[in-house]
């Protein structure tokens, strides 16, 4: 079990927990999340899973595979360092307290 | 139009939570009605010819809300009873149940239904549609006890599914009625690609052959005959050989009709109170000469928040650029904008290595691209056509080293 915020671009946010073995992008559609749009539904093709890391995040997230950075340079809202696809982080207890922000649109 | 009244949406599938969702996040506080003909709530279609055969996605990951959505959100979801008329003169939808609703505004989101064989022996047991979590359930069990399967039609479906059924150690066959796999949806680069790709794993591709019959013992399907005389092993067929618009209600209560419930730009049926949207609706669009009737979850999810946009005030025409994408064989094929009418394709990338985009022009203008383990090349095309700009030239991505990354402004 995790705990995952989700900060909103107007400044609201939203505390989830999440179990595994689902993902960041699960854990934001299972709680009703607006804001995550998942057209593919986690299979790292479409880009509307887009989040941005926070700056200060420090917890252990899973290297970048390929797929994944290919589908970054092609997302709604501008790519940043920062930029993860939220269908390719899975939840364990090493991530808890993730705290993710949600860009303006995802399509 | 009226503004006033329930927003009754018939259908409770992707395209209708959709509608209901982006209401409730526009912050529309009408009443909100789904009324679907299955007894599950909505789900997402996309795995059950992919992971959810191989047992990959389990049932609870296809659910698109979570069980306390409507409650909380405020939606009547209506399930397991189908809307078996519609009364335009009383503004009403009556259920299989005998109950009736009153709309203000209907939508329609009735989805499509498998085109069925009509060959003998299409009804024995063991020969199976796939569009439902019910018969996603069924084929799954067929699978898992083995045998030989057949796969009828070379289209999305049954290429999905004949990839997971090897993916499970099946012997697979596919049957093609056509020259070529998914001859009406992609160019012939992609089409060989993966029949190459299918046929490298194992599966036997069988193009230009049709099925004339099935044979069965006690009524299980156990061989099936083709036209050139082929017989072939048997024990589960999967059909896969198209859907028809679920119109049935929209021309029983007068509208327009033909493939599809037909709409206007802003996805609007002859009647200004009724939408029709996703698989069962035919839309004008700019991205093609002629109104198109579009299989997709983007062009789903997309009518939905068109027309919730028309409700909430912020009316604007439907003109999404389409995309696709399937996963076979354990590759990434996305596909951008319609190719139809295109008069010339330039490759980049490798297709030997399998990572390559066919770039798809006419008149030198890029229409669409098809994309293979490239996804940057396919997210990139959607935003230029998005766009409405020039793209690259054909002749800029025949270039050594063409990077399309660099033909996308900041702006685009
Ligand atoms: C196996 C499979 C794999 C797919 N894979 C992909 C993919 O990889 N990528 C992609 O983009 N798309 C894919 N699709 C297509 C995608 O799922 C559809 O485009 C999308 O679901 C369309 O949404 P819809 O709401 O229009 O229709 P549906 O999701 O089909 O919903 C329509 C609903 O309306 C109900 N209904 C019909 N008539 C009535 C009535 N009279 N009263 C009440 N309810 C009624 C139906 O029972 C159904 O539940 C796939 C589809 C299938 C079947
Ligand atoms: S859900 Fe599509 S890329 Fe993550």
């Amino acid at each position: 079990m995790a705990k995952i915020t989700y900060k909103h671009p107007d400044g609201t946010e939203t505390v989830v927990e999440v179990t595994a073995p689902n993902t960041v992008m699960r854990g934001a559609k299972l709680n009703g999340v607006e804001g995550i749009v998942a057209q593919c539904g986690g299979s790292a093709q479409c880009g509307t899973c887009h989040v941005y890391v926070d700056e200060g995040n420090t917890l252990p997230l899973p290297e970048m595979h390929e797929a994944e950075d290919d589908v970054l340079y092609g997302t709604a809202s501008e790519r940043r360092p920062t930029s993860r696809l939220s269908c390719q982080l899975p939840v364990s207890e090493a991530i808890d307290g993730l705290v993710v922000h949600l860009p303006p649109t995802q399509t | 139009m009226r503004d006033t009244g329930p927003v009754v949406v018939v259908g409770a599938g992707h395209a209708a939570l959709e509608t209901a969702a982006a209401l409730r996040a526009a912050g529309h506080s009408r009443p909100v009605i789904l009324v679907g003909a299955e007894s599950e709530p909505p789900y997402a279609r996309p795995p059950l010819s992919k992971g959810y055969l191989t047992g990959r996605v389990g049932t609870e990951e296809l659910w698109l809300r979570p069980e306390g959505f409507f409650a909380r959100q405020d939606v009547t979801a209506v399930l397991g009873d189908p809307v078996v008329e519609i009364d335009r003169d009383s503004d009403r939808v009556r259920l299989a149940s005998g109950g009736r609703i009153a709309y203000g505004t209907l939508v329609l989101a009735t989805g499509a239904r498998p085109r069925r064989l009509s060959v003998p022996g299409a009804d024995l047991d063991g020969v199976f549609a796939l569009r439902s979590l019910r018969d996603a359930r069924e084929l799954r069990r067929a699978l898992g006890a083995g045998g030989d399967v057949l796969v009828v039609g070379g289209g999305f479906i049954g290429l999905e599914v004949a990839s997971a059924a090897r993916g499970l150690g099946l012997r697979v066959t596919v049957v093609e009625a056509g020259p070529r796999l998914m001859g009406r949806a992609v160019t012939g680069t992609l089409s060989a690609h993966l029949a190459e790709l299918h046929r490298a794993e194992g599966t036997r591709v069988l193009l230009d052959r049709e099925l004339v019959a099935l044979r069965g013992e006690r009524g299980r399907v156990r061989v099936a005959e083709l036209n050139d005389g082929t017989r072939l092993a048997a024990d589960v067929v999967v059909v896969g050989i198209g859907v028809l618009p679920n119109t049935g209600l929209a021309a029983q209560a007068g509208l327009t009709t033909g493939n599809g419930v037909v709409v206007d730009r802003w996805l609007r049926t002859g009647d200004r109170n009724v939408y029709a949207i996703g698989d069962c609706a035919r839309f004008p669009t700019p991205h093609a000469a002629r109104p198109v009737r579009l299989e997709s979850v983007q062009n789903a999810t997309e009518q939905a928040a068109c027309v919730a946009a028309a409700l909430t005030g912020t009316r604007r025409p439907y003109t999404a650029v389409p995309w696709f994408w399937t996963e076979q064989c354990g590759v990434r094929v996305q596909m951008a904008g319609l190719t139809g009418q295109h008069d010339r394709e330039v490759v980049a990338g490798s297709p030997a290595e399998g990572r390559f985009t066919v770039f798809c022009f006419r008149a030198g203008r890029l229409v669409g691209a098809e994309s293979v383990n490239r996804s940057a090349d396919h997210l990139i095309t959607r935003r230029l056509l998005a766009a409405g700009g020039a793209g690259p030239a054909p002749d800029d991505v025949a270039r050594p080293g063409f990077d399309l990354r660099r033909h996308l402004s900041p702006s685009a």
